[in-house]
């Protein structure tokens, strides 16, 4: 039978069934090792089944896009969960009105170091203008940080993945974080990770408690809203 | 759950015709968002089986962000010509939102005088 394994695999390869199976099935061998780390962030379930997928398409000279017709489905679903996140937004009403001002304030200033402090940091290290212009809507949800990227001139593609790196980076690095700087409000931990790292950090926050991943995915909203709103006036500006 | 999948993609797909009919920078998702958000204040809450399939959804929000991570493997040798300032810009400007955030909000929480019922 082993002869035939490359003329299986050619088949299958050429049907949406093998990339939409091999992504669930990365994501929950993913999973299991997140739990066997007892839940560490920097085993953090995406990076780990990105990295399979990675290392399995790159072996079998599967390309990108054959891999794509298949997950498509599961990308897919990003549409309906980002209307979903108003179900938890909606659970925490009461304390997003008492808190309006406060988080405004958190939301303006984050936005705008999200994007700014990346531009700057690339380009002082030498990254190409390009690049520049793909990192700053790093912060921001991918579908929206790819129509960013297009409209101030980055590369959409490399911008969604640089917003995964920067999502993953940031659920790693939020607990080291709070715990050196004693932040300890549910709400303040989930919403400073949410305009940080978008819907990534909203996933790691989800998993410390609901309070945490509600605000994360108002501050993950309001954050593409906000930075839609703002690059494309300051960038030109910026980059000149 | 075929009921509360149903309003989620008739959300999402009023936020797209809005965008794309006025041609707005948001995507179609996020005023979707906005619009059940509107629509549940309006409603009082959602249905407990809009709840679960959300929280079902939401679960594994994580899952949905694996293709286009996968994506990376498009852009190995920008990534390879340009990974320091790529890597440090990531690291440190990530970090620093979240700090600088977290901060400015605790700070301001405590400044700003809040309502009595949450003292």
């Amino acid at each position: 039978m082993t002869p035939r394994l490359g003329e299986i695999w050619v088949y299958l390869a050429a049907s949406p069934l093998l990339g939409l199976t091999m992504t669930l099935l990365a994501y929950q061998g993913a999973c299991y090792l997140n739990r066997r780390c007892g839940g560490h962030p920097l085993a953090n379930p995406v990076l780990l089944a990105v990295a399979a997928l990675v290392a399995l398409l790159w072996f079998t000279a599967t390309p990108y896009q054959t891999y794509f017709d298949g997950a498509q489905f599961v990308h897919f679903l990003l549409g309906p969960a980002t209307v979903a996140l108003a179900i938890p937004l909606h659970a925490q009403l009461g304390r997003l009105k008492r808190m309006a001002l406060p988080l405004f304030g958190a939301l303006l200033v984050g936005s705008l170091t999200a994007a700014l402090s990346a531009v700057a940091i690339g380009g002082l290290l030498g990254a190409s203008q390009a690049t520049q212009l793909s990192l700053a809507p790093k912060s921001v949800t991918t579908p929206i940080a790819m129509g960013i990227a297009e409209s101030i001139g980055g590369l959409p593609s490399l911008t969604a993945v640089l917003v995964i790196a920067t999502g993953i980076l940031g659920a790693m690095a939020a607990r080291f974080i709070y715990r050196a700087l004693k932040i300890e409000d549910d709400a303040v931990r989930g919403f400073a990770l949410g305009i940080a790292s978008h819907g990534i950090g909203t996933a790691r926050a989800f998993q410390d408690s609901e309070q945490a991943g509600a605000f994360a995915a108002l501050a993950m909203g309001l954050n593409g809203l906000m930075t839609a709103l703002l690059l494309p006036v300051v960038m030109p500006w910026v980059i000149g | 759950m075929i009921g509360a999948i149903t309003l989620l993609l008739v959300f999402q797909l009023l936020g797209e015709v809005l965008a794309q009919g006025f041609g707005l920078p948001i995507p179609g998702p996020v005023i979707g968002m906005a619009l059940l958000f509107a629509a549940l204040i309006w409603r009082g809450g959602p249905s407990p089986e809009l709840r679960n399939t959300a929280q079902g959804l939401l679960q594994h929000l994580s899952l949905l962000f694996v293709p286009a991570g996968t994506g990376v493997m498009l852009h190995f040798q920008r990534l390879s010509d340009e990974w320091l300032p790529l890597l440090v810009s990531l690291l440190v400007s990530t970090a620093l939102t979240i700090a600088l955030t977290a901060l400015l909000l605790r700070w301001l929480l405590r400044a700003v005088p809040r309502s009595k019922e949450d003292a």
